[in-house]
């Protein structure tokens, strides 16, 4: 089998399920239960650190504090 | 140490750009190998001074925001606008009046050297300044982190400014690879693939060390983008030079391959450049100025899957009734049938962002900004994939509607959404309190709409009327109209779309002295005044 052949017949099937597959898989994902409640947080994430960086974890509570 | 090596690999480059500007074959080589030379000595020399001088203490940096290149990034952004929107005012007089192409200046600023450096000043310097600017900005408030790669940021900065000036200069001297939107030859290529590395490595390091669990829909958009522009560049541009001491290079893609990996590149520079990064601005700055979270999270996740998984399959819908094979154009034209569904997805989503808060519409000019851009979005998302309908096409295709289909997405959209942007960000990067003047705001948004409605119009009825022109004929079978006689009846819409770019100009410049006046006479936002404790 040449080439092209093969890659066509490739991506007319196998690959052209796992792309629907996958699709499908992530619409699942999005209105996965407890979504909701998950992606609330996450869609708050440009509200939080306007001025700085958040603190690492290994300074001490009074700076976190500041930045707040 | 390092500094030892940047030195000879600085002295080295200033070398070989001093050998290719003596060997150079062509003229926009020679001055690419000259600005190349003042470059890179420039930078020998400024190294040089630093080597082995005692280092400023970094400390605590980590504490902040690499806000500085941001800033630099928001002034280019401004400023390429303002070029590319002359060089695009000035071509539009250029095609009305041919007078404008001065005999003294013919070779140089003709309308076919000054036309690419116009779509290259506005997509990749504006546009492109803009998303690098905000996508800085964006990952880094949306990762709680400061950019990774320190100083890395800064080469991405001025690296992209030399490729600007590189392919700049490259189009008025000639030097053309005559791919729409790929148009710099091998060598300007290669510096920018070196430059885009560095930023997908900034962008992506800063993703690694986020401190935010979840990576906010923002940056999914933006590293698309990065990443589909990287692959689309290699790709589109795999040429063999002719000479390495001239411009010249060989496509090895074939005829037919080579057209469809083209409009697969310049549909998709459309499709990532100016859709996908330009919706990762939308989905921060909206929410920010609206000051509220984006309407449907669950939305956004399938809008961004959606957009990416079909805007890969349009690129055909550029070459029907080429010798391109009919069920790759038909599967081009298909996929851009789906992909309207996405593209009014987002919309949908960032204008119901609002829901709630529509009276800011009154009373807030930037929010207006990005709503109106969002409609431009939609309108020119919903043309599109009309006339990537073949029979559309067949009356479309090569008239001015497809222009003024570029232009009311990329005036209307990208510049739109851009404006809201750096009217957001200038602010917030120099500390003010609010912008020097709303009003101002209010004449910059007036203008630009009123003036995007008069550039698509034009080109609509030139489009249409030149697509009718070219098809009629007569009893005979003999057609009706000579080309000429569709240049001669396009003069007055000619002139209307010149002016409808001299209004949109007119709002940057507003724009511009606006952003200026924030920055010198707006008062300093409180909080920035109190002197900041040291983080030990």
């Amino acid at each position: 089998m040449e080439l092209y052949t093969l890659l066509r017949q490739f991506a007319d099937s196998w690959m052209l399920l796992f792309l629907f597959t996958f699709f499908i898989g992530v619409i699942v994902w999005a209105f996965r239960p407890g979504s909701t409640k998950a992606y609330k947080d996450t869609a708050n994430i440009p509200f939080r650190h306007d001025d700085a960086p958040a603190p690492s974890q290994d300074q001490p509570a009074a700076d976190k504090e500041a930045r707040a | 140490m390092s500094n030892y090596i940047k030195l000879i690999a600085l002295g080295l480059v200033t070398l070989f750009a001093m050998i290719g500007a003596n060997y150079a074959r062509d003229l926009a080589y020679q001055v690419h190998a000259i600005i190349v030379m003042i470059v890179a000595g420039g930078l020998f020399l400024y190294t040089l001074r630093r080597t082995d001088e005692p280092k400023p203490a970094a400390a605590g940096l980590e504490n902040e925001y690499f806000d500085s290149v941001i800033r630099a990034g928001a002034i280019a952004t401004a400023f390429w606008g303002v070029v590319g929107f002359l060089a695009g005012t000035f071509i539009a007089f250029q095609l009305a009046f041919p007078a404008l192409n001065f005999e003294w200046a013919d070779g140089l600023a003709n309308f076919g050297r000054l036309r690419p450096l116009h779509t290259s000043a506005v997509i990749f310097a504006f546009g492109g300044n803009a998303l690098i600017a905000t996508s800085f900005y964006v990952v880094q408030r949306t990762s709680a982190a400061r950019l990774w790669g320190g100083n890395l940021a800064w080469f991405v900065f001025w690296g992209y400014q030399l490729f600007i000036v590189l392919a700049a200069t490259g189009y008025l001297f000639g030097s053309t690879q005559s791919k729409e939107y790929a148009e710099p030859e091998w060598h300007v290529d290669l510096w920018l693939t070196i430059v885009w590395v560095a930023y997908l490595a900034v962008f992506l390091g800063t993703i690694i060390k986020r401190k935010e669990p979840h990576i906010y829909v923002a940056n999914w958009f933006y590293l698309s983008f990065i990443v589909t522009v990287a692959m689309l560049h290699l790709i589109n541009n795999m040429t063999i030079p002719v000479s390495i001491w001239g411009s010249k290079s060989v496509i090895v893609w074939p005829g037919v391959q080579d057209a469809m990996i083209q409009w697969w590149y310049g549909h998709n520079a459309v499709g990532f450049f100016l859709t996908a990064g330009f919706l990762g601005m939308m989905y921060y700055f909206i929410p920010k100025q609206a000051e509220r979270p984006v309407f449907s999270y669950k939305l956004s996740i399938i809008h961004f899957w959606a957009l990416i998984f079909l805007y890969i399959w349009a690129g055909p819908h550029h070459l029907h009734y080429t010798a391109l094979p009919d069920w790759a154009s038909t599967l081009g034209m298909v996929m851009s049938v789906i992909l309207w569904m996405p593209s009014w997805g987002g919309m949908i989503n960032g204008l119901m962002t609002l829901s709630g808060a529509w009276d800011k519409l009154r009373t807030d000019p930037v929010i207006r900004m990005m709503v109106i851009s969002l409609g431009f979005y939609g309108m020119s998302t919903f043309e599109g994939p009309m006339m990537s309908i073949r029979a559309v096409n067949s009356l479309s295709h090569y008239t001015d509607w497809t222009i003024g289909h570029v232009h009311s997405g990329a005036l209307g959209w990208n510049g739109m959404i851009t404006f809201g942007a750096l009217y957001y960000l200038v602010p917030a990067l120099w500390k003010r309190e609010s912008l020097y003047s709303l009003k101002l705001v209010s004449w910059h948004f007036w203008l630009a709409t009123l003036g995007i409605i008069f550039y698509a119009a034009s080109m609509w009825v030139t489009g249409i009327m030149e697509g009718l022109m070219w098809r009629e004929v007569d009893a005979n079978g003999f057609l009706v109209n000579s080309f000429a006689d569709t240049v001669a009846a396009k003069f007055w819409p000619y002139i209307g779309r010149a002016l409808g770019g001299v209004m949109f100009l007119t709002g940057s410049i507003i724009m511009c002295y606006n952003l200026w006046m924030t920055v010198r006479k707006a008062p300093a936002k409180e909080a920035s005044l109190t002197v900041p404790v040291p983080a030990e």
